[in-house]
């Protein structure tokens, strides 16, 4: 039987990815951001999760806008690290669950989600980066197996944030239908308030971002009905990456508790934190 | 039906229209995701946006690193961040200019300032 465990939403700021390359977890300035993640690391290894199901976007690295798919799934036992025009980072290769991925394939396009299905696939800092805070790897590699989701919050239209959640609740039928014993994280990213371009550039909300865990805690339903338009106008044209946290809500049970919670905003972008046990 | 998006101040909302119009330059920013493109690239800039069929306002954009400029003609924010790291400009001095603010002035604008 699969079973989800857990759920953690979080930031994946690009600039984490040297920050943790370079050996910055002491450095003042980051400092903040890297402690957040030792209590969830601990929580993570009493868990003991089998397999990370990471809902990220791909920015332009792997995908290019020739073809942007709307949803994409990895179904492959290795993933390569993505070389997003910043040079391949230190990392490990990411492994997969093939067989696991291509259950939730079959269970998610027969639940009416019509996946692009990637046999290969790389993978960059949307993924990277939450993986390297949550589970860090070692010359071994990396302590669990992932399933790589892509999701176009990129290229409008992008779909509804209602559409993300009812995805995460699919998500969940698929792995409880697994017959096989797994025990499952799964991670929304992205967000939360930023804004990269034009002279709004820069331009953060806390109170949002605030509101939004809130929300995303006590009301996922009705977190769910918020428009692209609100996120975008409220948190900056960038945070619309937030919808994908939404897949990860979804897929928890009503039961979920919240366990840890965290919001530092340093530069350009508020990185917040939740994670719940289920 | 779904709602159109609304226009949003000092914010360029990257849609397929958008997308469109940027075609030329995105790909050439995508191809940059290549080790030896970006040689290629560094070696001979000019060449490189011949290849890519840049128009000539598209080319000017580029030669004077004009980020603002870029973005309203179509370019990808994400896709800027390669050019950006190929030209030696990084996230926060392209988002001063655009701006209109130097990186000194942007940079006091920060929470924290050091974490870069």
């Amino acid at each position: 039987m699969g079973k989800i465990v857990g759920g953690i939403g979080l930031s994946h700021v690009p600039s984490v990815g040297p920050a943790y390359d370079r050996g910055k977890q002491q450095d003042p300035a980051w400092k903040p951001l890297f402690d957040a993640y030792i209590p969830v690391r601990e929580w993570l290894a009493k868990l003991k999760p089998d397999v990370a199901i990471v809902v990220y976007n791909d920015h332009v690295a792997d995908f290019p806008f020739a073809r942007y798919p709307t949803f994409a799934l990895g179904a492959a036992d290795s993933y390569a690290i993505a070389d997003e025009g910043f040079g391949t980072r230190p990392l490990p290769e990411v492994s997969g669950d093939a067989d696991f991925s291509i259950h939730l394939c079959e269970q998610l396009i027969q639940d009416e989600f019509d996946l692009t299905v990637c046999q290969e696939m790389g993978v960059e800092h949307g993924f990277l980066v939450p993986m390297n805070l949550c589970f860090p790897s070692t010359a071994s590699g990396w302590p669990v197996k992932s399933v790589p989701l892509q999701i176009n919050v990129v290229q409008h239209p992008l779909p509804t944030a209602r559409r993300c959640f009812k995805l995460g609740q699919a998500l969940r039928r698929a792995v409880e239908s697994y017959e096989e014993k797994v025990k499952v994280v799964i991670l929304g990213t992205g967000g939360m308030s930023h804004q990269l371009q034009g002279k709004r550039f820069g331009f953060m909300n806390e109170k949002f971002d605030q509101w939004f865990m809130d929300e995303l805690e006590r009301n996922p339903e009705g977190l769910a009905g918020i428009s692209h338009q609100k996120i975008m106008e409220e948190a900056g044209a960038e945070a619309v990456e937030l919808i994908m946290w939404l897949t990860m809500r979804g897929a928890l049970s009503k039961k979920a508790k919240r366990v840890h919670r965290h919001y530092y905003a340093p530069m350009t972008t508020g990185m917040g934190l939740i994670t719940f046990e289920d | 039906m779904g709602q159109p998006l609304k226009p949003i101040p000092d914010t360029s909302i990257f849609d397929l229209r958008l997308s469109r119009r940027g075609r030329r330059l995105n790909k050439m920013c995508e191809a940059l995701c290549s080790p030896a493109e970006r040689e290629a690239f560094k070696r001979d800039e000019e060449a490189f946006m011949t290849r890519f069929s840049l128009t000539e306002d598209e080319k000017k954009l580029i030669r004077t690193r004009d980020f603002k400029g870029l973005i309203e003609a179509g370019m990808n924010i994400y896709a800027m961040l390669k050019i950006g790291s190929a030209t030696g400009n990084s996230l926060y001095k392209m988002g001063a200019q655009m701006r209109g603010e130097s990186y000194e002035e942007f940079l006091k604008t920060r929470n924290i300032s050091g974490a870069v």
